[in-house]
């Protein structure tokens, strides 16, 4: 093999040198900004690595599914922390995607005062910061509400006060094992089903419309298994009491604030997807579709929704992972997310480098898995062109 | 007239028929949009009991029962039956300028006029001339001397002093400027040629769309200060601007790399067939072409990033927002934070709504340009 020639004269030559330059330049640039990093780290008596995961981080964490006390680790610390982003997040995407949906449908409605009303959300929601959203919504909440001892009482034994929402939560038996475990089952059901109709319409041009019965299938699948497992029905009610609601699931005003802010302004961004995606689907295609003989549900779900789909969904995946990020707003106003997490055990050992590094790590994991799947998705739906 | 349909019969085969004419009136107006079928009517019916269920309770809010003295007892005495705006007149300079020295408030104010006149004179395409460039030049002297004093006579103010909505203007303003000319290097980066620059490019691309803003300003406050040479002259003011700078420069490098790509390539064949080196070629004939498709899209990263300077309140930066978190501050004005998020909220809104429909207004505009612009060849 010829070596390239180095010189100033080639292409390929000029090419190289100033690759060999820029990463001469990236290295000499590393090199001085690690130098004075190490300066100011020796000046200012803070250690460096990640041993500290492994130490007790002291601190107390408000709420969450992960158990946690200030004895456990920073490590399960971080951990708690993400569980509480996960779980504000995937119930602000499916709550902003119902009402965002809804919203961008009402949009393009025939009747003007729904069409007005949900403009006028579009366009207030998505011209106002998410923090200061937040902000108020938090106060609405921690101020106006009456104190944790005097609750206001909801229907179904839900009590709303200063120390948030308090909801009856079933008891955990093994009915309830019982139940999730026919979730899968009924849904594998459902699947064979729909795989058996599609093959027998291929085969014989006909074949029974199974989209009713595969949905009861999977609804079926956790109901006998719950009916099996006993039918459990114990709720663990939430009781008012001389310190507060106790008991039940407790939704901290925090979370509550954090979820309707993102719900809210992720649901006017999902509203301007659905809209352009339906938009672009061309109106001749729903004529088309009618020419050849479909009914209009037929034309929905199987012309319009897949081609306004192909449309929608990369845009909506960004808004999802938007929203997982905005979730670090949680910091503003003292939600427990990975990010207010970081933040407390850097302000407690100055390791704000380590820190950051986690909290950058976590978050570009999201994306990358999600890219990813993406891709996979893409891949499924793009069109085939001759 | 039109046959009216049917009426010609099936005897000649005419072209194609006007649609029937649709009746006019109110009445059908009515019919149309707001009683179509029945979920129509029942949506009508609930919205209008809803209004009229809202609406005068809001009106009596907001305009008749409310109280617009900065009178504490007055607005305590109304008991949340309506608003004090008077906590807006007692705390608006506060919220507006931060903790600008009072005596000095006007400062400020001529600073951000200034800004907000030249936004209005460079919104117009006739405006996008080579004298811009040096309007600019000379609004941000003027900003800074306003703003720093220390000159002319005026006192000197420090950075940390300044605050609400002219920090808000500058950390916008600054952060979306030089991150134009910072997402334009990364784009063409990205599309280069070279290997190394691609993939470096595209990895800081990917990493800081990747991160939440606040992680990059919680860099900016925690990690800048270890890593940056010791002595290097940037407050706390400065290391934010530099990182929104960096982190816009990310998405600006996409919303440019939108505009190259919807070139032609024809036009690349051309300028190089004509011997155009690359510099030359991208200077001269890409360039051009591809910013102006994407100036809309700037003013939507404008737009955007108005919005995100909000964040810098978590920093202990005291733009609009967290000016007025610093008017709530006081115990006594506390319990109408309502009114004062509503008057932050609604400058937010009025500023953005703004933007919003003058990028439509421009994308119209440079969309009827472009179109054109092949025929004219």
């Amino acid at each position: 093999m010829p070596l390239p020639s180095v010189s100033w004269s080639s292409r390929s030559g000029r090419a190289l040198i100033v690759q060999g330059a820029l990463l001469a330049l990236l290295i000499l640039a590393g090199a001085a900004l690690w130098r004075n990093t190490q300066g100011a780290l020796a000046a200012r008596q803070i250690r460096s690595g990640f041993s500290f995961l492994s130490e007790p981080a002291g601190f107390d964490i408000g709420e969450g599914p992960v158990p946690y006390t200030p004895r456990d680790s920073y490590l399960v610390a971080f951990a708690a922390g993400l569980a509480n982003t996960l779980r504000v997040s995937a119930l602000g995407i499916v709550l902003a995607t119902v009402l965002g949906t809804l919203i961008g449908v009402g949009r393009l409605s025939r009747n003007v005062l729904v069409r007005a009303g949900c403009t006028a959300y579009v366009e207030v929601l998505r011209n106002v910061p998410l923090v200061i959203l937040l902000f108020g919504t938090y106060l609405v909440l921690t101020e106006f509400l009456p104190e944790a001892t005097e609750p206001i009482s909801l229907p179904g034994s839900a009590f709303l006060s200063k120390g948030g929402l308090h909801a009856p939560r079933p008891l955990w038996a093994a009915g309830w094992g019982a139940a999730l475990l026919g979730l899968p089952l009924g849904g594998a059901a459902a699947w064979l089903l729909a795989r058996w109709a599609r093959a027998r319409r291929a085969r014989t041009g006909r074949g029974p419309a199974v989209g009713w019965a595969g949905l009861g299938l999977v609804l079926a699948g956790p109901v006998v298994g719950w009916l099996l497992g006993g039918a459990p029905r114990g709720l663990e009610l939430p009781e008012p009491g001389p310190f507060g609601v106790a008991g039940g699931l407790s939704l901290t005003p925090e979370f509550l604030a954090l979820l309707t802010g993102l719900t809210l302004s992720a649901a006017a961004s999902i509203a301007e997807i659905v809209r352009s995606g339906l938009l672009a689907v061309s109106h001749g295609q729903a004529e088309a579709a009618g020419a050849l003989g479909l009914r209009p549900r037929q034309t929905t779900r199987l012309v319009l929704l897949p081609q306004a789909l192909r449309v929608i969904i990369p845009p909506l995946t960004s808004q999802f992972l938007n929203l997982t990020k905005n979730s670090s707003l949680a910091v503003a106003i003292g939600y427990p997310d990975l990010v207010s997490i970081a933040n407390t055990a850097m302000n407690q050992n100055g390791q704000a480098l380590e820190c950051i590094l986690v909290i950058m790590a976590v978050y570009l994991s999201v994306n990358l898995v999600t890219a990813l799947l993406m891709n996979l998705y893409e891949r499924r739906v793009a069109l085939v062109e001759r | 007239m039109p046959t009216p349909a049917g009426a010609a019969g099936h005897s000649e085969l005419g072209g194609p028929r006007l649609p029937p004419e649709r009746p006019g009136g109110a009445w059908a107006w009515a019919r149309r949009n707001l009683f179509a079928s029945a979920w129509s009517t029942l949506a009508t019916v609930g919205a209008v009991s809803a209004a009229a269920l809202v609406l005068p309770a809001t009106v009596r809010w907001t305009l008749l029962d409310a109280v617009w003295r900065p009178d504490y007892q007055a607005c305590r005495a109304l008991d949340y039956r309506g608003a004090c705006w008077g906590m807006v007149a007692e705390k608006h300079r506060l919220i507006l300028f931060g903790r600008f020295p009072n005596a000095e408030h006007w400062r400020p104010l001529v600073a951000t006029l200034l800004v907000v006149l030249a936004l209005l004179v460079s919104g117009h395409p006739r405006a996008w001339r080579r004298w811009l460039l040096g309007l600019w030049a000379t609004v941000a002297a003027a900003f800074f001397v306003l703003m720093r004093g220390g000159v002319l006579g005026l006192s000197p103010v420090g950075s940390e002093q300044w605050g609400g909505f002219p920090l808000t203007v500058l950390l916008t303003l600054a952060g979306v400027g030089a991150s134009i000319p910072l997402g334009v290097g990364l784009a063409l980066a990205r599309r280069s040629g070279l290997p190394l620059l691609r993939a470096g490019a595209r990895l800081y691309i990917e990493l800081v769309r990747g991160v939440p803003l606040i992680t990059v300003l919680f860099v900016a406050t925690f990690v800048f200060p270890l890593v940056l040479p010791q002595g290097m002259p940037l407050d706390a003011l400065g290391r934010i601007v530099l990182a929104i700078t960096l982190f816009q420069a990310a998405y600006m490098a996409e919303v440019v790399r939108g505009g190259l790509q919807a070139l032609p390539r024809g036009q690349l064949e051309a300028a190089e067939s004509l011997g155009l080196g690359w510099w030359q070629t991208q200077r001269k004939v890409i360039l051009p072409q591809a910013l102006v498709l994407v100036i809309p899209s700037f003013v939507n990263s404008l737009l955007s990033t108005f919005m995100d300077t909000s964040l810098v309140t978590v920093v202990s930066m005291y733009d609009l927002t967290g000016a007025l978190r610093l008017a709530l501050g006081d115990a006594q004005w506390r319990n109408f934070f309502i009114e004062g998020y509503l008057f932050v909220g609604t400058i937010y809104l009025v500023c953005c709504f703004g933007l919003s429909r003058y990028s439509h207004w421009l994308e119209a505009r440079l969309g009827r340009w472009a179109r054109q612009e092949p025929s004219r060849a």
